[in-house]
């Protein structure tokens, strides 16, 4: 996926979820990742916040800090 | 099965809580009160003779065939405009009864060309029928007086003629039109022995005709007749199916002579339908047999080389080889396949069955990923099930109907009569919708409000609604109160009220006048039973799933829901998409809507099938077509969809497939993703095979096969010789064994057999130990997830927006005429209607840059360009333009984007920032297309197939 592409889907479920207060946006942001993103997705997205993540929405790069904590095996 | 003849009651049933008991001819009868006395015979076994009455339309009492004496009455009352009552003793047979129905048989046949024996309805005529069942046997009158037996016939419709001296203006046809169909196009022109039946003083195709068919239903001679009739004579056995164009579902009767389908005929006992139809299941089934169906598997090693025909086994034999080889070299996921919404569930379910377990992985996604799929995501989020809450027939118990982004009279024509019915009857209307669609005023319906919003804010105005409701003391609170999470209503409740909801505060972005907003929601709120249908306007744009969520909110906080007359409402498009989200079709889960990562849930299908299943989610179709572009997704297995024609960005669609190293298309035609297809698996037509269908009320109708495929296998026999090349066999001997096996592996299916099917005609979902019937209205004393859940809908505007550059919004959508990518319809008689796609645009926007009806334009998007001829239309807003996708060499979709619903993928095809020009010749992708297909459609001689 374009990366452009991929910044932007991400932010749109961010700005869904953003909502609601920040702890349960953070979580649900990282449900909706988790429920509805391929392996692939998400280790492009992984990849891009480890490279700084520019561009994405701050809920984005929480949840995604969380869903790499617990399921290190997808990295 | 022989020819099936259903029972003509001759007036419509009636529903009363109150019953009469009455004697016919002695024979005792107990009828719901208002029931006429023709209807309470023939309920009793004893037929009435008759000729203006059909149980259809309303008595009419003018052909005094049905005469009947009724104890201590005087006279002989029509029986068909008499109702029963308590106690009467109705008397059909007499000798004065007798005399009077011969005199106004011989007054008929007076006026009627003898020629029966070489008429098209000789032997299925009810004036013929009536003329031996009074025993005419002379006509005393002779036949050389004034008459009507001029000839002449109206053969300008392509599926049915008019011959007017065969007409005996029992008006039938006028009433059926009226009371049926709803669209009052025709009338008896001139008084006395002058009248006559018109379409409106034209011929029949330039009238207001929508070719429903309901005329000719009804016309009891050959004066409106089938000109398939005409040309191949009458069936002589029925074959009883469901419709295979919308998600309405209509029950037909299939009528054969030998395997040659004859006509179509919309059942009665249909729940979807109750015997009608539209033009396109009552006549546009012509597809099925049309020279272009392709009959021979095919391969090619390269999409540039010509087709070569070969045996079945070589294309199976081919295609999982090169499945196989793809994954050996890039890995388990680089392969995946698409369901289709026009096949069967039993198919669908096999394709998503054959991609977990034979793939062995989720890759497998459906086209609802482009139209419905925030329906499923919203009504799941808030109500705990992915489909919508009500049966069709709810909508008789509606007093506010709210329309939203959907063209029922165009795209779900059946059930817009159905809804069009109950308007007349005084139900409200308020239409929520961009364009000025026929409902908002067509005869006799004026909407009370049309909300024209500007395309994309959708949510904007759902919350200003909700935003009446909830500052106007208009919520149910009892209702929230006992069947909602309090806690998120609460939360809702405050977001909602805040100022910036309101409808003054959103006037300037929606364009929607605030007066009309707050009016139109309270009339909603408080008019009674509100019911909300709604179509792809609410599901194609970036807050598609906001919007679904928000309708369910305003649903919630008014009580609409969970009982008769009200509800969330989609109008699902294709004819099975509803079960092909039902089957399993989604990346994320199993049938039944339970996610891949519940490992209960996993687990049973891995006993079942015996095989390990990946418990993460696989890639949605834009997701495949992305991966393709990056070179990790190389193979694809497309059953029944055309994404090159139907999916959005189709310079990024054809990039994806022509970037795979094996696509499969199973199609009944070389559809536009067949170009970039290395095996084509001939497939077979709705009448060619034996399943299920699920529509828009979660009805599942039985399809049943009519004529042999005539590639030599049904759909599903595909599938399972595929993943059996694979190394996953599959032994099913009929599709019912597919269906037993869905009802064991989903808790909604669990008490779904062909068995209760054939019983009870159709069934609804949920259907298990709680339902063993089905379940026409959902959320009856509680909702599917326990609490109704309220979210938070923010109106966030899409990031397609309007520039200098593309100045205009375009709209995209479908008409009556045509279905879909238009592959069925582009091959019918309907091509007279609509031969082109156009671009509708608004007088203001066209004088602005001198284009004129009929003027060639180039419409440009930053995705790209396409021309076509526009239309000026006061339809459209000014700064919006609509077209449809229903042929291939226009283009749509070059011009619509990648942009899509936040949730679900769902494109917004609903709002692209265009321009649009006058141009002189066709842009330069549809001169590339065309050249494109030249190539990629050649087929060499058929030397080597079997």
């Amino acid at each position: 996926m374009e990366t452009e592409h991929m910044v932007h889907n991400a932010n749109q479920i961010a700005l869904y979820f953003g909502a609601y207060p920040r702890e349960q946006a953070v979580a649900d942001v990282a449900d909706h990742l988790k429920k509805f993103w391929e392996r692939r997705m998400l280790q492009q997205l992984f990849a891009y916040v480890e490279h700084g993540g520019a561009g994405l929405h701050d809920l984005v790069l929480e949840a995604v800090k969380r869903l790499a904590a617990a399921q290190p095996a997808t990295k | 099965m022989a020819l099936i003849q259903e029972t003509d009651y001759g007036t419509p049933a009636r529903v009363a809580e109150t019953m009469v008991t009455l004697e016919v001819d002695g024979k005792p009868v107990t009828v719901p009160a208002g029931t006429s006395l023709m209807r309470a015979a023939v309920e009793a076994g004893i037929p009435v003779p008759k000729l203006c009455a059909t149980d259809s339309v309303e008595a009419f009492g003018s052909c005094r065939l049905c005469l009947v004496e009724v104890e201590g009455r005087r006279g002989t009352p029509a029986s068909c405009t008499t109702p029963a009552e308590p106690g009467m003793k109705v008397r059909t047979q007499s000798p004065k009864l007798a005399r009077m129905r011969r005199g106004m048989m011989e007054l008929y046949i007076s006026d009627h060309p003898l020629d029966c024996l070489t008429c098209s309805a000789n032997g299925n005529c009810e004036l013929q029928d009536m003329a031996g069942v009074v025993g005419l046997r002379e006509v005393r009158y002779g036949y050389d007086g004034a008459n009507h037996l001029q000839p002449g016939k109206d053969t300008s419709n392509p599926y049915f003629s008019f011959e007017p001296s065969k007409c005996i203006v029992c008006s039938r046809c006028v009433r059926a039109c009226e009371e049926v169909q709803g669209t009052f196009a025709l009338t008896i022109e001139g008084r006395g022995f002058a009248s006559k039946v018109s379409a409106g003083g034209t011929d029949f195709l330039h009238s207001e005709c929508v070719s429903c068919g309901a005329c000719v239903q009804a016309c009891p001679t050959a004066t409106l007749i089938e000109k398939s009739v005409t040309e191949k004579g009458q069936g002589d056995r029925s074959v009883i199916t469901t419709c295979a164009y919308c998600g309405v579902g209509c029950s037909f009767k299939a009528e054969l002579r030998g395997n040659e389908v004859v006509r179509m005929v919309p059942y009665k006992d249909g729940k979807a339908n109750h015997g009608h139809s539209c033009v396109k299941g009552r006549f546009a089934w012509g597809y099925a047999t049309h020279k272009d169906r392709i009959l021979k598997p095919m391969i090619r090693a390269k999409i540039t080389d010509p087709w070569r025909e070969v045996s079945w086994e070589e294309a199976i034999t081919y295609a999982a080889g090169e499945f196989k080889r793809i994954q050996a070299k890039y890995g388990r996921d680089s392969i995946g396949g698409i369901t289709s919404s026009r096949c069967t569930d039993e198919e669908t379910y096999l394709v998503q069955k054959m991609v977990r377990a034979a793939f062995g992985n989720n890759n497998v996604d459906t086209c609802a990923r482009v139209c419905h799929s925030p329906t499923g995501y919203g009504l799941k989020s808030t109500f705990g099930t992915s489909a919508g809450t009500q049966d069709f027939d709810s909508v008789d118990a509606a007093d506010v109907i709210m329309v939203i982004g959907a063209n029922p009279t165009d795209a779900h024509p059946v059930f817009a009569s159905h809804m069009k019915r109950r308007l007349r009857e005084g139900a409200r209307l308020i239409v929520v919708d961009p364009r000025r669609i026929d409902l908002v005023k067509t005869a006799h319906v004026n909407a009370d409000y049309h909300l024209p919003l500007r395309p994309g804010t959708n949510v904007a105005v759902i919350n200003a609604m909700a935003h009446v409701v909830v500052t106007e003391g208009l919520v149910n609170e009892q209702f929230v109160k006992e069947r909602c999470d309090p806690a998120a209503f609460e939360q809702w409740r405050k977001f909602i009220a805040e100022e910036r909801n309101s409808p003054e505060a959103v006037e300037a972005v929606t364009g929607v006048p605030a007066a009309d907003l707050r009016a139109a929601a309270r009339l909603y709120a408080s008019g009674g039973n509100g019911a909300i249908y709604y179509g792809l306007g609410v599901t194609e744009h970036s807050q598609g799933s906001t919007m679904v969520i928000g309708m369910a909110n305003l649903a919630m906080a008014t009580g609409n829901l969970g009982k008769r007359g009200v509800g969330v409402n989609p109008l699902r498009g294709q004819n099975n998409v509803q079960g092909s989200c039902d089957m399993g079709s989604f990346p994320h889960e199993f049938s039944g809507y339970r996610h891949v990562s519940d490992d209960a849930v996993r687990q049973s299908f891995e006993k079942a099938w015996q095989v390990p299943l990946q418990g993460e989610p696989g890639l949605r179709i834009s997701n495949m077509l992305d991966a393709a572009c990056d070179g990790t997704f190389k193979g694809l297995y497309v059953q029944g969809e055309d994404i090159v024609q139907s999916d959005p960005n189709t310079k990024h669609v054809a990039a994806g497939l022509a970037s795979m190293e094996c696509v499969v298309v199973q199609d009944l035609f070389l559809n536009e993703t067949a170009s970039y297809a290395h095996v084509f698996l001939p497939g077979s037509s709705f009448l060619e095979k034996d399943g299920t269908f699920i529509n828009a009320e979660r009805r599942i109708g039985m399809v049943r096969k009519a004529i042999p495929p005539m590639a030599g296998y049904e759909d599903w026999q595909i599938t399972m010789m595929l993943s059996e090349a694979l190394g996953y066999p599959m032994k099913y001997q009929h599709p019912s064994e597919i269906m037993d096996e869905i009802a064991r592996l989903t808790p909604t299916f669990a008490g779904v057999t062909y068995e209760k099917l054939e019983r009870l005609g159709s069934v609804q979902w949920p259907c298990n130990e709680k339902a063993p019937e089905g379940t026409p209205v959902m959320h009856i004393g509680g909702f599917v997830r326990g609490k109704g859940r309220f979210m938070i809908t923010e109106f966030i505007p899409t990031d397609e927006r309007t520039t200098d550059r593309f100045p205009l919004i375009l709209t995209t959508g479908r008409i009556l005429s045509q279905y879909n990518v238009g592959a069925q319809t582009r091959r019918t008689g309907n091509m007279v209607w609509h031969h082109e796609d156009v671009l509708e645009i608004h007088p203001w926007d066209a004088e602005n840059r001198g284009i004129n009806e009929g003027d060639l334009v180039s419409l440009t998007s930053r995705a790209g360009e396409i021309t076509l001829p526009a239309r000026v239309s006061e339809r459209m807003q000014p700064g919006v333009v609509y077209t449809t996708f229903h042929h291939a060499m226009t283009g749509a979709n070059v011009v619509t984007t990648e942009f899509s619903d936040w949730a679900t993928s769902c494109p917004e095809y609903k709002v692209t920032a265009v321009q649009v020009q006058l141009a002189k010749k066709m842009s330069e992708w549809q001169e590339q297309y065309r050249e494109t297909r030249r190539i990629t459609t050649q087929i060499l001689s058929q030397t080597g197939a079997d």
